[in-house]
Parts: C-alpha cells; sequence; structure tokens
C-alpha cells in the first residue's frame, strides 16, 4: 500500500454491559498496510472491540476513526463495511443456501440499493473478479457448490473470499484458524500474507503457532485494554503477559 | 406426466401453462356445455374457483416475505382484507339510490346509523379508478409504515411475528365498530353490479374467474422477478444470515421493508378481487385465524417456491370445502393435525418434496433441512 500514516484509529473506547467493562479505555492504532496480531485470554475483549470498529455495539465513551475522516462511532454495520471494512466472523458465515459463486456475486463491490441490486445484471469484469477470487481462495472447483455443502475450511476460506469481493482497506479477521488441519492452517497464513500486500489486516487470534507463522506486530489485550504490544518474542517475555496467560 | 412437462417447461412453464388452460376451460365449460352434461361446470363452482385463485395470490404474497425473506407474516390476512374492503366501498357505492333505503349517496348502514353525509375516506370510491389505487395504496402504505417501524428497530422472529398478529387483530376491533364507517359487525355485502354488470350474473362471474386467473399468473411474474434478481438473493441471504448481510454492507432494513410493502400490495388485490366474487367483506377476514390458515397453505403447497404456496392454498381451501360440509364441527382440528403432519413429514411441502425427487433446482428451505442431515452426518463420523 503506497499510503502512509493510521488507517483505524482507537482512542479511549469504553464498553460497558450492565456494569462490566468489556473495553476499558482501550486505545489502539493500525498503520496503513500493516497487519497486526490482536491476542488475549477469553474475555479480554477482543470481540468487542470488533463489534465496536464494524458498528454493532456504540461505545459509551472514546473515538473510533477510519483513514483519519470517518467517525465510526455514528455509522451503522452497512455504512461501515461501505466505507471500506470487511469483518471475518469467528464461526465460518456464509450464505448456506448459496452457491459459492452467488456468494462471491453478493459480496462484490457495486451498489448496494434496493432498486439497484433488483435491476442489476452481471457484467465482464464482475465475472473476471469472481474468477480471480476463485482462484485465490482455491475454490474454482466448487464454485456451484451451494455454501451448505462445503468443508469447515472451505467455508473459511470462501468467507475471506467475500471479504476480498468487498474490496476493503482493512480487514478484521477473528480466529480464522480455529477448527482447521495444519495444512489448511499453513495455506490460511499464506493467503492473509497475500491480502496483506494490498490491504490492512487485523488478526484476532488463539493459536500461538499461526500468530508466530504471521511474524508480525502482536497487541496483547487484558480485561479490556492493552497490556503489551510489540513482536511476539517481546510481548512473550514481558512478566505481566506471562502472569496474565499462565498465572491462574 | 408432470415429470415430462415439468423437464419441458420448468415450473413457471407449467404453472403459467396450467392457468391458461383454466381461464380458457372454465368460462367454456360453464357457459358452452349445457347444464346436464357431465361436463358442465356450475356459476357457482366457477366462483369458487375464482375464491381458491385469490387465496393463492394471497399465499404467494405471503410466500415472498416468509419463503424468501424469512418474515413469517401471522397478520397478512390484513392486507388482503383491507385490498378487499376498498372494493367493497367501490361496490357499495355503485348500488347508488337502490339501497332498501333509497338514499341517492349514503349506503344503507349509514342511513340506519342516521348519518347525514359520507366520511370523507369514503369520498371518491364512486371512482372505480380511484378504489383501484385505494386497493394497492391502503395496504402499500400499512405496510411500509408497520416495516419501517419494525425493520429498523430490528424486529425478527417470533416477535415480529407476534406483532403482525396484534396489528391484524388490532384492525379487527377496529372494523368491528359501527363508528368506523365501514358497516361494523355486518361489514360491506348487498352488492347490485360493477360497471352496470350484475355481480350475480354468470357471464360477469365468469369474467371474475379470468381476471382472478391473469391477476395469480402477474403476481406470479412479479414474484419471479424479484426472486430470481440479485435483490432476490440478498433476501434469501439475510433470511439465512441477516448480520453477515449486514457486514458485506446491505442495509437489511430496506429490502425487508421493499418486499413486505409488495407483498402486502399484492394481498391487497387479491382481497380485492375475492369480496365481488363472495359478495361480503367484514371484520372476519381480519381475524389471526384466517391470516394463520395462510400461513398453513404456504407451508403445505412448500416454502419459497411460490408455485407451492399458490398449490397449497388451492388444495387446502379445496379440501375445507369439502371436510366442513361433511364435518364442519372439527375443522379446526382438521387445520391444525394438517399443519403437524406436513411440518413432521413433509417439511418442505408438495412442491418442494417434488422437486428434490426430480432432481429440479432445490427450493431454498429445502437446503437448510438437507444441511442438517450433512451435519448430523459429519457428527456421527466423527464420535
Amino acid at each position: 500500500m503506497s499510503g502512509h500514516g493510521t488507517i483505524l484509529y482507537l482512542d479511549g473506547i469504553t464498553v460497558s454491559f450492565d456494569g462490566f467493562k468489556a473495553l476499558n479505555a482501550l486505545s489502539l492504532a493500525i498503520d496503513r498496510g500493516e497487519m497486526r496480531a490482536i491476542i488475549g485470554p477469553n474475555g479480554a475483549g477482543k470481540t468487542t472491540m470488533m463489534d465496536v470498529i464494524t458498528g454493532k455495539t456504540r461505545p459509551d465513551e472514546g473515538t473510533a476513526a477510519f483513514s483519519g475522516a470517518h467517525d465510526l462511532t455514528r455509522l451503522d454495520e452497512a455504512q461501515i463495511a461501505n466505507l471500506g471494512i470487511g469483518r471475518k466472523f469467528q464461526k465460518p458465515t456464509v450464505f448456506e443456501s448459496h452457491t459459492v459463486w452467488d456468494n462471491l456475486l453478493l459480496a462484490l463491490k457495486a451498489p448496494r440499493g434496493v432498486f439497484s441490486t433488483l435491476f442489476a445484471k452481471v457484467d465482464a469484469a464482475q465475472t473476471a473478479k469472481i474468477e480471480e477470487i476463485l482462484e485465490t481462495v482455491h475454490l474454482t472447483a466448487a464454485r456451484s457448490a451451494l455454501a451448505a455443502n462445503l468443508s469447515h475450511g472451505q467455508k473459511q476460506w470462501l468467507e475471506i473470499g467475500m471479504l476480498l469481493a468487498q474490496d476493503p482497506q482493512l480487514l478484521l479477521v477473528d480466529e480464522p484458524v480455529a477448527g482447521m488441519t495444519d495444512a489448511e492452517t499453513e495455506k490460511t497464513a499464506h493467503l492473509l500474507r497475500e491480502i496483506n500486500r494490498t490491504r490492512s489486516v487485523v488478526v484476532v487470534e488463539h493459536d500461538m503457532t499461526f500468530v508466530r507463522a504471521l511474524d508480525v506486530k502482536v497487541t496483547v489485550l487484558h480485561e479490556g485494554a492493552v497490556l503489551a504490544e510489540g513482536s511476539l518474542d517481546h510481548v512473550s517475555a514481558d512478566s505481566r503477559v506471562i502472569e496474565v496467560y499462565l498465572g491462574r | 406426466m408432470i415429470h415430462r412437462l415439468l423437464d419441458r417447461f420448468g415450473l413457471s412453464g407449467a404453472f403459467y401453462g396450467v392457468l391458461l388452460a383454466l381461464a380458457l376451460l372454465v368460462p367454456l365449460l360453464n357457459l358452452a356445455v349445457p347444464e346436464g352434461s357431465p361436463f358442465h361446470v356450475s356459476t357457482f363452482m366457477v366462483a369458487l374457483l375464482g375464491k381458491y385463485l385469490c387465496y393463492a395470490m394471497l399465499a404467494l404474497a405471503l410466500d415472498l416475505v416468509w419463503g424468501y425473506c424469512g418474515i413469517l407474516s401471522l397478520g397478512h390476512g390484513a392486507f388482503f382484507a383491507l385490498g378487499g374492503y376498498a372494493m367493497g366501498m367501490h361496490l357499495m357505492r355503485e348500488i347508488g339510490p337502490r339501497g332498501v333505503y333509497g338514499h341517492p349517496v349514503l349506503p344503507d348502514f349509514m342511513v340506519f346509523l342516521n348519518w347525514k353525509e359520507l366520511p370523507w375516506y369514503w369520498l371518491g370510491f364512486d371512482h372505480f379508478s380511484v378504489a383501484m389505487l385505494m386497493v394497492v395504496l391502503v395496504p402499500g402504505l400499512l405496510a411500509f409504515a408497520f416495516g419501517w417501524f419494525a425493520f429498523r428497530s430490528r424486529v425478527t422472529g417470533v416477535y415480529l411475528s407476534i406483532i403482525t398478529q396484534a396489528m391484524t387483530y388490532a384492525l379487527m376491533l377496529a372494523f368491528f365498530r359501527n363508528d368506523m364507517g365501514f358497516g361494523g359487525n355486518n361489514g360491506l355485502t348487498d352488492f347490485k353490479d360493477i360497471f352496470g354488470f350484475p355481480l350475480q350474473a354468470g357471464a360477469t362471474r365468469n369474467a371474475f374467474f379470468v381476471a382472478s386467473v391473469a391477476a395469480l399468473a402477474g403476481a406470479y411474474a412479479i414474484g419471479r422477478a424479484i426472486v430470481t434478481s440479485r435483490l432476490g438473493k440478498v433476501l434469501v441471504a439475510l433470511r439465512d444470515a441477516e448480520s453477515r448481510t449486514r457486514f458485506i454492507g446491505y442495509r437489511v432494513e430496506k429490502f425487508k421493508l421493499f418486499v413486505w410493502t409488495v407483498s402486502a400490495m399484492l394481498a391487497g388485490i387479491a382481497g380485492a378481487l375475492y369480496v365481488p366474487q363472495v359478495g361480503i367483506i367484514n371484520p372476519g377476514e381480519f381475524a389471526p385465524a384466517a391470516s394463520i390458515e395462510a400461513v398453513i397453505w404456504v407451508a403445505v403447497g412448500g416454502r419459497g417456491t411460490l408455485v407451492g404456496a399458490a398449490l397449497g392454498a388451492v388444495l387446502v381451501s379445496g379440501f375445507k370445502s369439502w371436510f366442513t360440509g361433511v364435518f364442519p364441527e372439527v375443522w379446526l382440528f382438521a387445520l391444525g393435525g394438517l399443519f403437524v403432519l406436513v411440518t413432521l413429514f413433509l417439511p418442505k411441502g408438495i412442491v418442494g418434496t417434488l422437486m428434490a425427487r426430480c432432481g429440479g433446482p432445490k427450493p431454498q428451505a429445502a437446503v437448510k433441512a438437507e444441511k442438517a442431515e450433512t451435519e448430523k452426518r459429519a457428527l456421527e463420523q466423527g464420535a
């Protein structure tokens, strides 16, 4: 990515559910073109952070800025998605009753209005784009299969493919390798690095081998705030991180 | 034979073919075949079949929101009844001075209630075109307003179903009141003619029958156009994974609102064709039970197939006509039993099951059941 600067900037984000602070003055900045891994024990606030960035949850306090200009706390999910933030869920969520092809077609960057979709036609450029993505996510052979009939790993890839079709600037990926075989995990790490060439990526992950394989800057969350940040070796040497992970 | 027809023309072609045959044969057998002949179709039968076709159109409208968009409406009868009332108001005005009280303008029930002039909302209904506009506009506007609030506040699932039921129930109570100006308990009836043609005459009945066939064909064409478009794919997507659909950038409330409003308008047209064929519209059409019956038609015929909904409406209504003649007291038990049986043994409905057998394109609802099956197998293998 040619542009420099910060693509995502969170400052003092606090979210509480019935008094429990899921996020406690969380601050975080992701650079354009960066890939960041976010780790942390259960309940550290990883998913809530994703919810705030994608408009699912409104923070009680704090600012969330995208590309320096857009205030994410004022927009809804669809608006944020159209700004260029894509999200992959922990559990693969694809449109099961649609074919692989249709899943990608729906995700493809195109006008999202009611009447523009009513009269939409697939043009040659869109066909080519879908073909390209099918190739990237290794699903060319399964193009006409119903998404419901894909294997778990294939569904994960299809979902990543859908994100690519959206053509986002920032990708949020929640536990992409959960439940994957070793071979699939390796392919996924490769895929994410491939994606990172042109986009910023935030990966939330539990699997330390996978995080090590990604070899990127790591942010450790604990009790809704940033506990440590740096390379994986750096944070795993941090005594507070060791305490949080092992001290219980 | 069905199999070969389907292969040749597809489900849509077969459906249009059946409708065309009905539109030609039924009037022919009624008007051209002498009454003594075993092939004669009585005028009573023509009106009865016309009524079934109106039900079929209501079912099709319901399938559009339930089968494809996952909105289980338990109040679609309200839109049907509103369209019916709009038509009924026109037919009341057509009576003119021929009512029992002979008032030049006011319908009988208003004279009886000592009203001196027409309420403002009755003005204009003497024009057929205005009445027809209201047939689509009133249900459409109600659906739009209802949907605007419900979908924006993200009310879904069973909660939404309950609100739709409350809506039709509230309308029923309102229309029961004499002060509403719609004839209260008795509703609107004693219609005389339309465009000067007497409603009871055989030719008029045949004309309404053909109009009902045409309307059903038109509704099907609109429904197909919607569900086969990219918008239709978005509807199925949001039915299966609503938040995913939001996160890839679709404002799902707008899509729901669109299909919900279109569906209500189609239901209104169905109601407008229904009223002249049965000769009465009263608040009973708003009863929640009527709307639930429509849901059963769709379930029996097959959700997410459009054709199935229409078929289910005709079959269940035909069954009801026969059954209520033989055992009138136990009809509701039979209807409930039918629903239970279909849910247990025919979850895809008649058309859905046939399509799966013939290996044709799979109806959307069937896919979920299949997936559950696959998962179960995977689990068993894993264990």
